[in-house]
């Protein structure tokens, strides 16, 4: 019994000096994935064209036909704006998944982990480096939302909480597909896992059509769920009140993202410690 | 970096009864061995024998479930970070960042190792030109050969001047001139006192780089000893005379009896002798030959290799060992979806 005790006690010994470390070891990671995304004019193009033609193509094809099924008042390009700012960060979100499972197939994360840097470092500096690519994602998306006729009918400080909201869900998907990264051998199987997780969160929302226009039996879950939640308050805090819209969505969204990185990174840390 | 002081005496890795499972597999079966602080190690075996688990395990990535194993005296389990700060890890595959340059890798690897800002450049210089990747610094590394992927590997390994390197397969699926080079590379390393464990499936290599040489096999160690050791031990040394006409072979057959096994392939005589002696029986041969005035087509001495004592030792050929499924089995089928994935997947 004593020597497990020591080795424990040595295990805490040793891990501590590690904690000093975990900011600069995540800046570097940052840093490297930031350079990849630079590198990889694919992922570029991922993170920036997609985006711009989900919103051209939702504002010029989709919105007539869906236009009829939204309250009064409300525009469609309002209404679909925080749909396709909440869609696009979801999927973009898998890029985190996807990257850690390329590292870990290459052999990367087993470097990283033979060196003496913090152990949340690598799992901190990929979804901050996503954090970073999201920020611009969500900008050059704003500017072309404004292009084709988006508004803002609140302030600007709604505005700014908004985007908040946006980039803090970004996070915590990041979080959540790092452990299916983390969970598979390679990316293509990290991306065949994600869909129908992506599908069941993205498109049984009410990102594109009013939740109303649903069977009974799905609505529950598309009232509910995280994504639904986070674009009802990114819609409360741009269109205002109205007709479906409340202000209790707000701490809705918060309480979902903070629960998802609580309850995601740790799994994730856990899962990079041992990962094969 | 850091330096850590080993207690007088100590082998500089020190492996006890290591055992490691995976599911109902017992990939390694209680392996134990040391190697002197300075000494190469040659960990020696099949695809599928258990030494990349036993790599995974010393290197603090993979936790034994049974058994202990020591880094200059730092236990890999109740320490883990004191040893990554004084290992250098080389794996079966080149784990660089493709998208990085060479001299970005580095830097990368020498950041995240905490060693002072002013002097990763300066290090990754040294690193680059000692590899000869000192032209191809600022290009990707995606543009890099195999031969220069690896280097660029190995000299990852050694940003932080770790005492103790461990490569894993360093050379597979290089070519002869790329192996040439590496090989180089680690006996400078060794020269410079570094301590090498090096896992291998070629059995020149062992030959060649290490002092002392582990064989494994299903996870178990089945033979230890220098090169030569074991090929005095396990492998024969013959001799292999022809002759034009049966009668001849047939006659000298006879004479030769004296000097060995004699065994006998129609023209073509196999004479087994201690292999302490090769030369001596050579001589011995010669001269029952000449005395008889019997005229050899063909006379050779041959020296036994490791591949005798491989097959000897496990009753098949190192190179067509079972690759599927103990322990480090995985190897082979993750190379080849990387090759298949390619660039990034969308």
């Amino acid at each position: 019994m004593s020597a497990v005790d020591t080795s424990h006690a040595a295990t805490r010994r040793d891990a501590r000096p590690e904690r000093r470390f975990v900011v600069g070891d995540s800046l570097a990671i940052v840093w490297r994935n930031l350079l990849n995304i630079r590198r990889n004019p694919e992922l570029l193009v991922f993170a920036t064209v997609q985006p711009v033609i989900f919103v051209v193509m939702f504002r010029y094809v989709f919105g007539g036909a869906i236009q009829g099924s939204l309250p009064a008042g409300q525009t469609y390009i309002d209404y679909l704006m925080p749909g396709v700012f909440v869609q696009t960060i979801v999927f973009g979100s898998l890029t985190t998944g996807v990257g850690l499972a390329e590292d870990l197939n290459k052999g990367l994360i087993d470097r990283f982990r033979s060196l003496p840097m913090a152990r949340s470092a690598v799992l901190v500096g990929r979804t901050g480096a996503d954090l970073v690519r999201n920020f611009f994602v969500v900008v050059l998306m704003c500017v072309v939302g404004f292009i084709v006729g988006w508004t803002i009918n609140t302030d600007a400080a709604r505005f700014v909480a908004a985007f908040l909201i946006i980039l803090a869900f970004a996070y915590s998907m990041s979080w959540a597909f790092a452990i299916v990264g983390l969970s598979v051998r390679d990316a293509e199987t990290a991306q065949a896992v994600s869909f129908p997780f992506l599908a069941l969160l993205v498109f049984a929302s009410s990102a594109f059509v009013p939740v109303a226009t649903m069977p009974s039996w799905l609505q529950g879950w598309a009232k509910n769920q995280p994504v639904s939640v986070v674009i009802n308050a990114v819609r409360y805090l741009t269109i205002g009140s109205g007709p479906g819209l409340s202000a209790s969505s707000v701490p809705k969204a918060i309480a979902w993202i903070v629960g998802i990185v609580a309850v995601c990174a740790p799994i994730a840390v856990a899962r990079y410690r041992k990962a094969t | 970096m850091v330096s850590e002081t080993v207690t007088p005496g100590e082998p500089a890795i020190v492996a006890d009864g290591l055992v490691k499972c995976f599911g109902d597999v017992e990939a390694v079966r209680g392996v134990s061995f040391e190697v002197p602080e300075g000494r190469v190690l040659g960990l020696l075996g099949p695809n599928g024998a258990g030494k990349t688990t036993v790599v995974r395990m010393l290197t603090t990535l993979a936790r034994p479930d049974r058994g202990t194993a020591r880094v200059l005296g730092l236990d890999v389990v109740a320490q883990p970070q004191r040893v990554r700060n004084i290992i250098g890890l080389a794996g079966q595959y080149a784990a660089i960042d493709e998208n990085l340059t060479g001299r970005e890798n580095l830097r990368l690897v020498g950041k995240l190792s905490h060693l002072a800002p002013r002097d990763i450049g300066a290090r990754a210089d040294v690193l680059l030109e000692r590899f000869a990747l000192a032209d191809a610094a600022n290009r990707v590394a995606r543009t890099y050969s195999g031969g220069m992927r690896r280097r660029l590997d190995l000299a990852a390994a050694l940003v932080h001047e770790p005492p103790v390197l461990f490569l894993d397969e360093p050379t597979t699926g290089l070519d002869p001139q790329g192996r040439n080079e590496l090989w180089h590379v680690i006996e400078d390393l060794v020269d410079g006192g570094t301590t090498v464990l090096l896992t291998t499936q070629y059995l020149e290599e062992a030959d060649t780089l290490a002092d002392n040489i582990v064989v494994i096999d299903h996870g178990s160690v089945i033979a230890e000893g220098s090169a030569a050791d074991l090929k005095a031990r396990l492998g024969a040394t013959t001799i292999e005379i022809g002759f034009r006409d049966d009668t001849a072979a047939t006659t000298a057959a006879g004479l030769l009896a004296s000097i060995g096994g004699v065994d006998r392939d129609g023209k073509l005589l196999h004479l087994s002798v201690p292999g302490d002696d090769g030369a001596g029986s050579m001589l011995q041969t010669v001269r029952a030959l000449d005395d008889a005035r019997l005229e050899p087509a063909s006379l050779v001495l041959r020296e036994p290799t490791l591949d005798d004592v491989f097959l000897s030792l496990t009753g098949h050929a190192a190179a067509d060992g079972d690759g599927n499924g103990d322990g480090d089995g995985t190897a082979k089928p993750r190379r080849s979806r990387r090759q298949r994935s390619g660039g990034r997947a969308r």
